[in-house]
């Protein structure tokens, strides 16, 4: 027998690590699946978008962050057993080492870093590569399989600097200083990351947000993310505040609540914005480009740096983004896990959920 | 430049009616000549560039992306400018060029629509080119709409119209009698509606006049309506057209077939065009008649969207108008006449026009509503005929209306016959464009057949509406969850007998197809309801819409090179 082939017979495959199944990716030799979307007996978890973070496991391993952001949304009881996933530390179940690294989403994302017998894969999650005020960057792992999200995997999702979609908004306000502008944005993430954009621009009004919002801003700034002057919308006060900036689930900027604002203007921070007839059905009259996926430059960027030559694609335009890696070389397949925001950017369900204050 | 394309994208973001107005009407106010003018008229569709087309569009991005990547990336956009505005590899982040907001350099309106008249064949693509490199994201899609002509922001040329004409504070309508005669950019329009000069003279004799058109009418209206008001005659399955003839100060005469939106279909129509031998401005029906009898609306569609008509395509499908209305008579507009006074006008005009392709669009004798539904019901006994099957319901008309562009409640109603119904089960789904671009929002249905390998499922039609916006949210969550294969845009959806999506499809009438699998073509099909609780086994046989077939209903001929669409009345 050759050394190689010794080696190969060692080294384990990628189809032996992680599998992908209806619940979603399973790691036969740990009996553990990442974010899956039933409920399963042990869960290692990314990041608490309700897609990816669901209630009902018999075991969860997540960050800090991730574990309190379950808690909040579903209650303490969100699952049998709960543990810590500490940044950078290797938790071996199995003969599989598991290892959580910042994947710059939003707060407490990770990558989880799955590695047996000299192979590493590395599942990144949601992930994006702009800078973000609330959360830690993406550290890029290099690795022999990658796994990616496509949520904007298409060369037409090319994100516009965040700093400039803000200064966007701030504009609007100085322009029309009578209407209150709505900014609907998703409630974990976007919403604290643009209240954080807007403090960096130099904003020092109050920022008023919808009630389904205020849970997580609270957690936010309890983590140590300065917000500023962050007030609670009273359903009394919504006449009197024109000029004022408004953070809303997405679903609440065409939702009577917000009718009751001076003439508002709708504005949408999402990656979608991207698209005009996508801003046109939501109504959407101010869109901002203002995304916490990666966007086609920084899918491929991501990819070239990671190394790996086998790239599997979780969802959203994953044809686009498999067509590419063809067309350099790499190995691509889609997966089409279903159940994942695959189109809607985060969670549009829970939002939908939350809207009403 | 900037401006303009700035226009184009507030209106794109702005939903509401007054809102798109107001912009369109302050630009045209603090914009200069030209460039308003310009602007007015790629709001109309009267820029058109013989050499700037889609496909140099096409052809530009194509040179400059993966070919797999555009098709995929148009799939999901649903609009080619947009797509290849965004998809245009500029420079980007910190580099040198284009960042938002800076278009260098300085491209004007004027310049830019020169550019694209007067360019050779060859020095286009580099020009065009060269704009795209120097624009923004909303500048390069500003520039690629006007080469498309269609700009698909929600404003149609009736409604730039009106904001022009609320410059000068007269009617739409006043704005709509000089246009024909005006050329962008429309120097005499302006200085008119700003009181510098008089009114343009109408220069064109056989101007596009606005069509009146009609409203639903709900059981409960006819309580209100006394029969003896109305006269009612049927509604024929065809295109709405207007044909009008006039004779200039010189003594030539000019003959131009409209659309009911008042494009010039006249060159597809020459058979029409040669037989319209007096003044005046017909309002009818566009049919293919064939020894006497109309033909399916599969065959008039061949003739349409063509811009030449072969001989062979002249003499196999005729094309006719069933008139229903006289706007002028002569040199005479009797628009303001009561509908009863216009029909005897009528009845005298196509008499002394004495051509077998025009005729009188017949009434229908009715003393009450309940005697009108009876010949609704049954219109071949009532009056149609053989033509029954080209009968898609009756209008009802007050007898003493004058003829009112657009849609004015109360003088015109349309009664349709009540649509057939199938249940089909949902097989393929593919993005829509438009307003409903990257939701899966195209669905191919089908019932089912005997086969040698048991019971199959046969596609026998497309619809796109019919569904609400949160009902498209869900189907098109349906679709992805439950997509079994993909063929390119197309996704097939899983169609068993246990699994798969139920659709009550409603439609207007049946042909026989050689187009289709099944070999069945339905008329105006789309989704009436949504049968989340049906099992797809449930869904009905081919057999029972075999049996909705006409009794000796020929096939079609086969299928023109261009298919066209039909504009459906919303």
């Amino acid at each position: 027998m050759t050394l190689a082939r010794q080696r190969a017979t060692q080294r384990r495959r990628p189809s032996e690590l992680l599998i992908p199944t209806p619940a979603g990716l399973f790691c036969p030799p740990a009996d553990i699946h990442i974010d899956p979307v039933r409920p399963v007996a042990r869960a290692l978890i990314t990041h608490g978008h309700s897609d990816h973070a669901r209630s009902g496991h018999g075991a969860v391993l997540a960050t800090r962050e991730t574990l309190a952001i379950m808690a909040l949304r579903y209650g303490e009881g969100f699952t049998g057993e709960r543990q810590v996933a500490e940044p950078g530390a290797t938790t071996r179940i199995g003969e599989v080492d598991f290892r959580f690294v910042p994947a710059g989403h939003v707060l407490g994302s990770a990558q989880i870093v799955v590695e047996s017998r000299d192979l590493r894969i590395v599942v990144s999650g949601d992930y994006k590569r702009e800078r973000d005020p609330t959360c830690a960057g993406f550290e890029p792992v290099t690795c022999d399989v990658f796994i990616t999200e496509a949520t904007f995997g298409l060369p037409v999702f090319r994100h516009p600097p965040a700093h400039a979609e803000v200064a966007k908004l701030l504009e609007s306000v100085r322009l029309f200083p009578e209407r209150a502008h709505l900014v609907g944005a998703y409630s974990l993430g976007k919403a604290q990351r643009v209240m954080a954009l807007i403090r960096e621009a130099g904003y020092e009004r109050p920022i008023f947000v919808h009630g389904a919002v205020e849970k997580l801003t609270d957690f936010y700034i309890a983590q140590g993310v300065p917000l500023g002057d962050i007030r609670k919308v009273a359903p009394a006060e919504r006449k009197s505040l024109g000029g004022e900036i408004v953070i809303c689930p997405p679903s609440a900027i065409q939702d009577l609540w917000a009718r009751r604002f001076p003439d508002p203007v709708a504005a949408f921070a999402s990656g979608w914005m991207r698209v005009r007839a996508r801003a046109r059905q939501k109504g959407v009259e101010l869109p901002l480009i203002i995304s916490d996926h990666a966007d086609w430059d920084d899918l491929q960027a991501t990819i070239r740096e990671v190394g790996a030559g086998e790239i599997w694609i979780t969802h959203g335009e994953a044809e686009a983004l498999a067509h590419w890696c063809g067309t350099v070389g790499l190995a691509a397949k889609p997966l089409h896990l279903v159940g994942y925001g695959d189109e809607g950017e985060g969670e549009p369900e829970a939002a939908a959920a939350e809207a009403s204050p | 430049m900037n401006r303009f394309a700035w226009l184009l994208d507030r209106i794109a973001y702005e939903p509401r009616r007054n809102g798109k107005l107001a912009l369109i009407a302050d630009y045209l106010r603090t914009t200069p000549d030209p460039d308003r003018g310009l602007a007015l008229a790629a709001m109309t569709g009267g820029l058109v560039f013989r050499n700037a087309k889609a496909g140099l569009i096409r052809a530009l991005i194509a040179e400059r992306t993966d070919p797999a990547l555009f098709a995929l990336s148009y799939d999901y956009v649903g609009d080619l400018s947009e797509t290849a505005a965004l998809m245009w590899p500029a420079p980007r982040r910190g580099t040198a060029g284009a960042e938002p907001g800076d278009n260098r350099p300085p491209l004007t309106l004027p310049e830019v629509v020169a550019g694209l008249r007067d360019a050779g064949r060859t020095e286009l693509p580099r020009l065009v080119a060269s704009w795209l490199d120097a624009l923004d994201e909303t500048g390069r899609w500003a520039l690629l709409k006007l080469i498309t002509g269609s700009l698909r922001i929600g404003v149609s040329a009736r409604l730039a119209k009106t904001a022009a004409a609320s410059l000068g504070g007269v009617a739409p309508d006043e704005v709509e009698q000089v246009w024909h005669g005006l050329e962008p950019p429309y120097l005499p329009l302006f200085a008119w509606l700003e009181g510098r000069a008089p009114r343009p003279e109408a220069s064109d004799p056989a101007p596009f006049r606005p069509v009146m058109l009609s409203h639903p009418i709900d059981d409960g209206d006819f309580d209100r309506l006394d029969p003896a008001d109305f006269s009612a005659e049927w509604k024929w399955d065809g295109i709405r057209v207007q044909a009008v003839s006039g004779t200039r100060p010189d003594g030539s005469r000019l003959t131009r077939l409209y659309s009911r939106t008042g494009d010039d279909i006249g060159p597809a129509f020459p058979d029409l065009v040669e037989a319209m031998t007096q003044d005046g401005a017909l309002d009818g029906e566009l049919l293919v008649m064939r020894e006497g009898a109309i033909q399916s609306f599969n065959t008039l569609q061949q003739r349409l969207n063509r811009k030449a008509v072969t001989a062979k395509m002249l003499s196999a499908s005729p094309a006719h108008i069933r008139v229903y209305d006289l706007l002028v008579d002569g040199g005479q507009d009797i628009r303001a006449l009561p509908l009863l006074e216009r029909r005897m006008r009528l009845e005298a005009f196509v008499a002394r026009l004495g051509s077998a392709r025009f005729d009188l669009s017949a009434t229908i004798p009715f003393a009450d509503w309940d005697a009108l539904a009876a010949a609704r019901a049954d219109p071949a006994l009532a009056g149609a005929g053989a033509d029954a099957e080209a009968v898609e319901g009756c209008m009802i008309k007050r007898i003493d209306a004058p003829y009112l562009p657009g849609r004015p409640k109360g003088p015109w109603w349309k009664w349709k016959r009540a649509a057939r119904l199938i249940d089909c089960v949902l097989m393929y789904a593919q993005r829509g464009h438009g307003k409903r671009s990257s939701f899966y929002s195209d669905y191919t249905f089908g019932v089912w057949r005997a086969s040698p390998d048991g019971e199959k499922l046969v596609p026998v039609g497309k619809a796109y509406f019919g569904f609400t916006d949160e009902e498209l949210v869900e189907l098109d969550r349906f679709v992805r969850k439950h997509t079994r294969s993909r063929f390119g845009p197309v996704r097939e959806v899983t169609h068993d007998r246990q699994n798969g999506l139920v659709f009550e499809v409603a439609f207007e009438g049946l042909q026989r197809s050689t187009r289709h699998k099944s070999g069945l073509a339905m008329r105006f099909p789309r989704i009436s309801r949504i049968r989340w609780d049906k099992p797809p086994g449930e869904a009905d046989r081919i057999e029972a819409l075999e049996r909705l077939l006409p009794v000796d209903g020929a096939p079609e001929p086969p299928p023109a090179k261009k298919p066209s669409a039909r504009e459906i009345e919303p």
